[in-house]
Formats: structure tokens, sequence, C-alpha cells
């Protein structure tokens, strides 16, 4: 198979590790090559963070450039938009509809877009646009709005709904098993 | 057993099962895991040095006892570890000794991006560099054996794009490396001049015999495909070539870029027509090439800047771009910035506000020169603040009462103590802040010798700091908690008009520590918000202002208070209010 491209993006702090975690766990067992590349450090301190997951049937770069990925999952809206560019013609966003506001924006050097993914849209990219933070909060915690998020590209890929589950169960911490897989359900079935 | 790993992880596998007995380390991105993911061994002694120096040290002396022993840190750590690298090239190991040096190209954390291959050259120790996890895992295994069969220490050069990329090993069994016996060998041990001088004979024939060996070690390999291009390459640029090109173009991949092969890479050039050199950050296996009589393509069209990317690749051999599609709309830029609640936030806003010129240093601190703080006006190096201003207020006296020094407690340790010995010393009259957050912040929250936690998360002995700097000669020493602004205000004042050194410990732990209690977030009663946006001031993330007045964001706010207490007209709330 062609190598395909995800990239997780969004505000450091916001839990995209434990997205690219899961993610990386379901396709290694699906037999896949797989190559994740993190951020860590200071960029962590609240800055822009993006995660790159490939994978196929031997994977090369560790990374994505312009142009070169299937799937943005945005953790919020402005990242979304930021790290728009990287998505190949076709390609489609996955967005929590969270705004965070980025320094400029605070101290009022700037403002927030009002209309961002509007604008995208109008340029024929895909969005799938929800309210992961509002679902993660109804399963119980809006810690979860990573595992919302994933379960929305989960439904892209052709893998069980009960591999991504069990590999929640490996992965998560035993006290937060219920509260992911919850979260997990009420993205999937949106 | 197939598993995915990032390459810090891949590294603490390999020594772990190539026998390793002793690491000691300095936590710095991207390195900090390779010691993190070692510490779960319980067959590995595993500790936190104070700084790097002293950690290569201590590998040095377990080697000398017997055991293979290791160290990790980020490329600039391996300046303060010079030191002792240098020397160790000339005594060479008993246990196998590998330094693992992690370089940062594109700075996603660091003060520079040079380039650690220099030291290998420089040092004349060998350097293996892996491409991915599978190879670090394996490269770090097998530089044991390397280490022990040349009598030399290793260096394993990792990267961020190594170091935190996770890809899949096939990982293995522990061997089980009897310790050596101790002999004492004056000649080899002892580096005064006599016994150096004839060391430094065994250390050149070493790097011919190692010479000998690059030309034929499974580290550099030949992957043929034609013979129009070929491509020398090594460490993440390999795999970049290979994304871009497959099999269709000729790589010689260099997994040990010091000591270079001489005999394959002119016979791999005189197998291709046109010769590339495709390395990350400085031209250095392009300069071992002409220096063969060589003319590569090399640096002239591949930046010494950055970090490379299959793009860096296809761009400079014309290859089309891929279409994009892009918002029109400008996105506002998202720097890094200090966490709400962090505790250094109180004491930048008080020297902000008192317009003090601030000697900075190495940590998440270094966050307070962005705006709207803005209140660092240098970062050198570790502990570069406390020698800083020193030199400052010797060379500038009228600039005495405005000037601090701050640093963080974990790079105090490190390397700050020695320059506050200077400051009481030389008597400069300098004011020296230690942010002390109880932990080692920026590289993801490592105990420290002023923790009082070793790396286990044992209880451990710890540095008194107050005890320590009034021992150096520091007479006025004071603590006070950066979420009381007055406190801090106070504390300023009085020390800066002193005339003799003093140092103020601003203590808080850091507010993201597990065992910090944060309380119930603030609410902004609208009614009584005039909109003068002092609480802006404080550059904190939870904080802004929506339709002309100030809002709290509920999800980032930890009920610190210190806005709260800035407010002139008490429009800050505590729940419940």
């Amino acid at each position: 198979m062609e190598t395909k491209n995800v990239m997780i993006v969004g505000v450091g702090g916001q839990g995209s590790l434990l997205a690219s975690k899961l993610l990386g766990a379901v396709l290694l067992s699906e037999g896949k090559d797989v190559k994740v590349s993190e951020v860590h450090g200071m960029s962590q301190r609240g800055g822009s963070v993006v995660t790159y997951v490939r994978f196929g049937d031997k994977v090369y770069s560790p990374v994505i450039t312009e142009g070169e990925a299937d799937y943005i999952v945005s953790f919020e809206k402005l990242e979304a938009a930021r790290w728009a560019k990287f998505l190949k013609d076709g390609g489609e966003i996955i967005v929590n509809t969270q705004e965070i506001d980025p320094m400029p924006v605070i101290i009022g050097a700037t403002e927030y877009p009002s209309d961002i993914l509007g604008e995208l849209e109008s340029k024929g990219v895909k969005i799938d646009a929800i309210d992961a933070y509002g679902l993660a909060v109804k399963a119980g915690s809006g810690k979860a709005a990573n595992v919302v998020l994933l379960s929305r590209l989960a439904k892209k890929f052709d893998v069980p709904y009960e591999k991504w589950i069990a590999a929640i169960e490996k992965t998560v911490a035993p006290k937060f098993t219920e509260l992911n897989k919850k979260a997990f359900y009420l993205g999937y079935n949106l | 057993m197939k598993k995915l790993l990032i390459g810090n992880e891949a590294v603490s596998r390999g020594l772990y099962e190539g026998g390793l007995g002793f690491v000691s380390s300095y936590p710095g991105t991207p390195s900090t895991e390779i010691t993190e993911f070692l510490a779960k061994y319980d067959d590995i002694k595993s500790e936190w040095a104070p700084n790097e120096k002293v950690a290569l040290e201590a590998a040095f002396g377990a080697s000398l006892a017997g055991v293979r022993s290791a160290c990790a840190m980020k490329h600039v750590g391996l300046n303060v570890a010079a030191d002792p690298l240098f020397t160790l090239s000339y005594t060479g190991v008993n246990g196998g000794i590998v330094i693992c040096v992690a370089d940062d190209p594109a700075n996603h954390s660091s003060q520079n991006e040079q380039d650690s291959r220099h030291y290998a050259i420089a040092a004349k120790v060998p350097m293996l560099e892996p491409s991915d996890s599978a190879e670090a895992y394996a490269f770090s295994k097998a530089a044991f054996t390397l280490s022990e069969t040349f009598d030399t220490p290793v260096l394993l050069r990792m990267c961020t794009r190594v170091s935190h990329s996770q890809s899949v090993v096939d990982i293995g069994e522990r061997e089980e490396i009897a310790k050596k016996p101790y002999v004492k060998n004056v000649a080899k041990y002892v580096m005064m001049p006599a016994n150096a001088t004839k060391r430094h004979v065994v250390v050149e024939e070493r790097i011919k015999a190692l010479t000998e060996y690059a030309e034929t070690c499974s580290f550099n390999k030949i992957e043929r495909g034609g013979t129009d291009i070929g491509i020398i390459t090594s460490g993440t640029s390999y795999e970049y070539v290979k994304e871009v090109f497959g099999d269709t173009v000729s790589v010689l991949k260099i997994g040990m870029p010091y000591p270079l092969p001489e005999k394959l890479i002119k016979d791999f050039a005189a197998s291709v027509k046109q010769l590339y050199v495709i390395e990350e950050l400085d031209g250095v296996i392009e300069a071992h090439c002409r220096a063969l009589g060589l003319s590569p393509v090399g640096k002239e069209k591949f930046t010494p800047l950055g970090e490379y990317s299959q793009k860096t690749v296809a761009e400079a051999f014309s290859l089309p771009a891929k279409k994009t599609v892009s918002a029109d709309t400008p996105i506002p830029a998202r720097p890094p910035m200090m966490c709400a609640g962090c505790p250094h936030r109180g004491i930048y806003y008080v020297l902000a506000k008192n317009k003090i010129t601030v000697l900075g240093d190495i940590g998440c601190y270094t966050l307070g020169a962005q705006p709207p703080l803005s209140a660092v006006d240098s970062t050198l190096c570790m502990g570069a603040s406390v020698s800083g201003i020193h030199g400052f207020l010797r060379a500038d006296t009228e600039m005495k009462g405005k000037t601090v020094a701050v640093i963080g407690d974990s790079t105090f340790i490190h390397s700050g103590v020695t320059g506050l010995i200077n400051v009481a010393y030389n008597a400069s009259d300098a004011t020296v802040i230690i942010l002390d957050n109880s932990i080692t912040g920026m590289t993801g929250h490592q105990q420290n010798p002023s923790t009082g936690y070793n790396i286990k998360g044992d209880p451990a002995s710890k540095v008194d700091l107050e005890a320590l700097c009034r021992s150096v000669g520091i007479r006025r020493v004071r603590v006070v908690d950066p979420y009381d602004l007055a406190a801090c205000d106070k504390a300023l004042k009085e020390e800066l008009a002193a005339n003799e050194p003093s140092v103020i410990i601003s203590r808080r732990p850091c507010v993201l520590l597990k065992n910090v209690k944060t309380n119930p977030p603030l609410n902004v009663n609208p009614e009584k918000c005039r909109s003068c946006k002092r609480c802006m001031g404080l550059g904190c993330p939870a904080i802004s202002m929506k339709h002309g007045k100030a809002k709290i964001d509920r999800s980032l706010c930890v009920g610190c208070e210190v806005c709260a207490g800035l407010c002139p007209f008490s429009a800050i709330e505590k729940e419940g209010d």
C-alpha cells in the first residue's frame, strides 16, 4: 500500500501524545510499518505542536511536508488553519471547534480569525468539525477530547471498532479506561 | 518482539541489552528520555548528575572499575562534558563507555544548532549515527563491543527527529556482562605529561585502525540503484533520500561519521556519474570527500540551517512541488509561553514593572523574554546569568541596583553555583534570583540535587540552597513566594539597594507537578472590571480581553490569584464570592 499520512496538531499540553500512541498501537497491530514523530521540550509549553503519523508497507521519512497529509486531526480551530497547507489534494481535516487564544490575540496585537474553517471549506477543503470537548465532558471529562477526535479518524480506516477499544484498554491507565471508551463511542457514533 | 519505540527508548533498550551497568546524565531535550527509560531497569544503576561533566566523569569512574557505562546529554551538554571527553580519548576504557549526544537542528528546544560530529573529530573518538529507532537500538547495543575492542569511548549521535520519532524495533535479550577486574595502570590512566604524550601515540594508532575498520564495518553500507546519481548520506537525511528516490539512486549510508572510510567513499564516487552529499547541519562528510580529492554537490545546494525533510531533497533535485491549499487570512503565531499559574510569572512581572535589566538563563523561565513581560535581556548558556552579571557590573558600576540575574534551581546546581562563588569572591554586589520551582521543568520534570529525590523518585540528599549561598560568602539570602507580588517587590528593592551581593530565592513548585494542588478557577466580575488591562500585563494564557472586559478561561486557570492581587478594582473573584 501507498504510505498514508496523518497529522495530529494542537496546542502544547492538550494531550495529543495519547492520540498518536493509540493510533500507532493500532496500526502496528495491523502489521503496518509505522513512524510517529513527536515534539517534546519548549514548544510543549502552550505553543503550536504537531505529531506526524505515517504508515504503510515501508515508511522512510518520519515527517510529513506540505501537500502530503491524508488527514489532519486538529485539537483547536486555529491550528487546523495553520497546518492546512500540509493537506494533500483531496485530504480531510478533523477539527475540534474549541478556540484557544494565542498570546498575540491575548495581548490584543491581533484578532482570532472569525470564520477560518468556512474560509478553508470555500477553498474546497473537506472538514469534519466537531465539539470534541463537549462530547468529552459528556463522557465524563474534557480531558478525553483527544480520544473523541481519534474516534472520528478511526471511522476513516478499515480497522474494526473492537481493535480501537482494545488499544484503549491496553494503553490507558485502568481508572481512565471507561471514560476513554465512552468518549470514543460518542465520537464514533456521532 | 516487535515494538514501536521512540529513538531514545530504543537507545536505552540497546544499552540495556548491551550489558550497561551504570548511567549518569543531566537532562536536556532531546536526549532526556534515554536516561529516564534506563532508570526503569533495576539491573542498571542510574542517576541524574548535577551536570554533564560530572556525569561523564562518573561514567569514566564506573568504566575504570570495570563496568559498562554510559551517559546521555543534549548537544550543548557535550560542551560541558568536553573536558573529560578529550582526555578520556587518551586513557581509553576498561568497561565500555557510550556517550549519547542528541543534536537539535531547527532549535526545537535549544539555544544553538551546533553539530556534535566536530567533537568526534576533535577528540578523536569514534561516533555512530543511527537514522531510526531500529538502528538506534542496534548501534547502541554494538557500541560497547566497539568501545572495548578499540579501547575508546564511543559517541552515539542522535538528533531530535531520531530521538523523538517512534519506529518499529525488534528487541532482544540482555547480555549479562561480567565486571572486568580493575588493574592499576598508571601509564594508561594517569594523564600527566609524560604519560599523556605516550598515550597520544596510542590515540593516533587507534584512529588509523578505526579508519581501516570503517572500510568494511556494518555501520556503513551501500545500496545500489543505478550509476547516474550516487548520494552519500547519514542519519535522518538517509530517510529523506529514500523517501524521495526509493531504490532508484545509489546510496552510501554512513552509520559511523567518524572516522570516515577513504577507499569505500572513493570507490563509491567512482561508480556513479554525479556524487552528492546530503547531511544535516555542517558539511562534515563533504569536507572529508573534498580532502580525498572528490567534488560532490553538497552545501552549495543543501543548507547548513535547520532540519531537512523529503521536501528539502525534492527541491534540491527540482522535483515538482506538491499541490497545497491554505487560508488567506493571516494566522496569528502561537509561540510557547509560561503556563497559567507558573510561579515564574510573578517575579518576572515585578522585574518588568521596575524596569530591571535581567541576565537570564536556560529553562522554562527563558520564556519570560516573550511579550508582554519582555523581562529578559540575555540568554547564553547554562549558568551564564550568574557569571554574566558579575562581568556586567564590573564593567558598568552604574548598572548596580538596576540589574539582576535569574536562574532556575536545577541550572543553579548545574553551573550557577560556581558563578556565585565568583560574585562573592570578586565582590560585584550582584543580586541573583534563584527561581526555585523544585524540579527540572523544561525537560519534563526530572529530579535534581535540590529536590530531595533521586531519578527513581526515592528520597535523596537535598541541597540546602540558602545554606549553600551563605557558605560561599553571600550574607544576604532571603526567600520569597512569587505569588506574593508585594513581597517580591519589597525584596527586590531592598536587595538591589544593598552594598553587597545578595540572593533572592523565589520559591514555589512548578504548577504542573502532580503533587501540587491547584485551586478552582477565578472569575472576572464584568460589573467591576473597568477594562484597565492591568491583569493583561501578566501575560497569563488564561486571561484575555473579550468585548472590552477581562475574561478568564476556566479550562486553563488554576486559581493562583496573582491577577486578583493586581486588579485595582477587585474585579477578579473566587468561586462563590
